[in-house]
């Protein structure tokens, strides 16, 4: 997986825009662009299974959640936990979560699998749910914010704003050059391979079982990382984090992006948190809104809006936005 | 425990089993003969139980609602069939996920700005309200049996027309082989329909008989939606069969699991799922090729 040359420069010059941001814009401004990259990382982790695997995951939000409850729950009311063990702790328990739904799901094809995620993820929110313990339906809060010190020096103090959102940058940053560079590896070729032609890459040899468990259970940590950011960045979590709603709005989010690019996702979430935040102020029924602008997606932008962009700067999209193959790596790989 | 008290359970659990099966035939119907995953069917369900509260209240008489929700479910249904899911046949899953999760996002919203947010009853018909006595110590409410009478009427009727008639033949070859009943002169966009509306009409009618022993709530349809999801996954997709067996399984499991291991009464319906995907994961009647 290779970005092509005029989308390399275009991400350089995004991350640049987002480096300079917090000294340009007003608080507000940076504590929805923190949000947006937060989401993005979550909706990235997805691409990795629906753009890239071709496993539809309708049970994501579970590992996200997952996360942010660990944090939560290890963190006391009185101080912050260090973040060089809380941070690994969290993905770790996204990532056995995975490994444990993975191992059943994976063994599905199609729409086993979405409904098969589907349940397990609503039992993992039903466990929260009913966890009276860390709060049940209430959910719990984070009082304090991870620390980052070694010995008596703090290196980051997550507590300011913008050192935060500088965290966060990072985490996105490092989650794109990871997956892409995981992509780019013969792991990265056989699960491409997989969504390709499933049947076809088992023949050649691979134990397509396993490459798909493991890109599961990497999409999953990554969403556990995301959650972890999500839970420091608002200070509560609640069973509704990982609700199917949330793991419908993150599809959703994917594949208004562009499925199978890493960076559509985040342009995805953009929209999404742009338009939410727009759309909540004119009206409480913005979900009514939300749902038609999800209907027309998906009858109208099967490429999303990195499928849109494509066409205007190659001006040859024209013959590939049959909608039949709208997840194959085209001219942009 | 004891037998009066099994038996109080058996019985609950059939009758949750009979109300999980009306819905979840529509949905494995849906899927197996139009290829369709349904996400909004939950939402029929919440709107049929919407329904027969406002008629209800309206006309005063519980089954003269009932008879005059299903025909507007069924006109709704067409609607939708038309104007958004005619537009899926040829498309992947994702898609059809995504066109049905904005369908549930508008219903969900249509029916707030319809009803708004509060928590409705509606009262059990006058005729129904009795109990049945089990023994001298336990008695029983009549309506929940009506409830498991009526599923097991419906059960029965579905098997005969899909068995027996030629809409039936019809709809178990489009499960089998779409192109090829196609190809002999059948107009598949009319079965396409008349399924649609089959599958809407059977959990709006869930909806409305399952009002009077719960509440009628926004977002009651997500829960009974994912329930369905679990027993169509357990009986196989497009499976009516396997749908009657894996509701009936979800069902027993569902009010054994709340008297047996309260803590974990929930969880203990997708530990079952769990527990048959390893031994068979295209479900106990499903084919061995799904797609």
């Amino acid at each position: 997986m290779e970005f092509s040359r005029p989308v390399r420069w275009l991400l350089l010059l995004a991350v640049l825009l987002l480096a300079v941001f917090p000294f340009v814009g007003a608080d507000y401004y940076t504590e929805l662009v923190v949000r947006i990259m937060i989401f993005g990382i979550f909706a990235m982790s997805l691409d990795l299974l629906i753009g890239f695997t071709g496993l539809v995951s309708f049970g994501h939000a579970a590992f996200f959640g997952l996360a942010g409850y660990v944090l939560a729950i290890v963190t006391p009311e009185s101080s912050g936990v260090s973040l060089f063990w809380s941070l690994p702790l969290s993905i770790l328990a996204s990532g056995l979560a995975a490994a444990i739904i993975g191992w059943f799901s994976v063994r599905t094809t199609g729409i086993y699998f979405i409904m098969i995620t589907l349940a397990f993820a609503q039992m993992v929110f039903y466990y929260f749910q009913e966890a009276v313990q860390w709060g049940g339906s209430d959910g719990m809060f984070l009082f304090f914010r991870p620390t980052v010190t070694i010995g008596n020096t703090v290196i980051l103090d997550l507590e300011q704003n913008r050192t935060f959102y500088y965290f966060v940058l990072g985490s996105l940053v490092a989650s794109l050059l990871l997956v892409k560079r995981l992509l780019g590896s013969p792991f990265g070729r056989v699960i491409m391979g997989i969504k390709a032609n499933e049947s076809r890459t088992r023949a050649i040899g691979y134990a397509t079982f396993y490459y798909k468990w493991v890109s599961f259970i990497i999409a999953g940590m990554l969403a556990g990382l995301a959650g972890y950011l999500e839970v420091t960045h608002t200070g509560t979590i609640s069973p509704g984090y990982l609700a199917w709603h949330e793991s419908g709005i993150v599809i959703m989010v994917v594949v208004l992006g562009g499925l199978g690019t890493l960076y559509g996702p985040v342009i995805g979430a953009f929209v999404f948190v742009v338009l939410q935040d727009t759309l909540q102020d004119y009206t409480s029924h913005w979900l009514l809104i939300m749902g038609i602008l999800v209907i027309l997606i998906a009858l109208f932008l099967p490429k999303g809006v990195t499928g849109l962009l494509d066409q205007i700067l190659y001006r040859q999209g024209i013959q590939n936005t049959n909608n039949e193959d709208h997840g194959h790596q085209d001219h942009r790989t | 425990m004891d037998l009066t008290v099994f038996l109080v359970q058996v019985l609950n659990g059939v009758q949750y089993g009979f109300l999980l099966f009306l819905v979840s035939s529509g949905l494995t119907l849906v899927f197996g003969i139009m290829g369709i995953i349904n996400l909004a069917h939950g939402a029929f369900y919440m709107f049929g139980a919407y329904i027969v509260f406002w008629l209800n209240g309206v006309l005063g008489n519980f089954f003269m609602a009932i008879l005059l929700g299903v025909p507007i479910m069924i006109v709704l249904s067409l609607v939708i069939e038309r104007f958004a899911i005619s537009y899926l046949y040829q498309r992947d899953h994702l898609c059809q996920l995504l066109l049905t999760y904005g369908l549930i996002l508008i219903l969900n919203e249509a029916q707030l700005l319809i009803w708004g947010s509060d928590f409705y009853s509606v009262p059990v018909p006058e005729i129904l309200s009795g109990r049945i006595a089990l023994t001298e110590n336990q008695d029983y409410p009549i309506y929940r049996l009506f409830i498991s009478v009526v599923g097991l009427l419906l059960a029965g009727g579905m098997y005969l027309v899909i068995q027996k008639t030629r809409l039936g033949m019809i709809v178990r070859a489009g499960a089998s082989n779409r192109e090829m009943v196609e190809v002999l002169g059948i107009n598949i966009n009319l079965v396409f329909s008349i399924v649609f509306s089959v599958g809407a009409a059977l959990a709006a009618f869930s909806g409305m008989i399952a009002a009077p022993v719960s509440s009628v709530f926004p977002g009651m349809g997500n829960g009974i939606l994912i329930v369905s999801f679990v027993v169509v996954v357990i009986g196989g997709i497009g499976s009516i069969k396997g749908a009657f067996i894996g509701a009936m399984l979800i069902g027993l499991a569902t009010t054994f699991g709340q008297v047996l291991l309260p803590n974990l009464a929930s969880m203990v319906v997708y530990a079952l799922m769990a527990g048959i995907l390893v031994w068979r994961p295209q479900g106990l009647y499903g084919r061995t090729t799904s797609s």
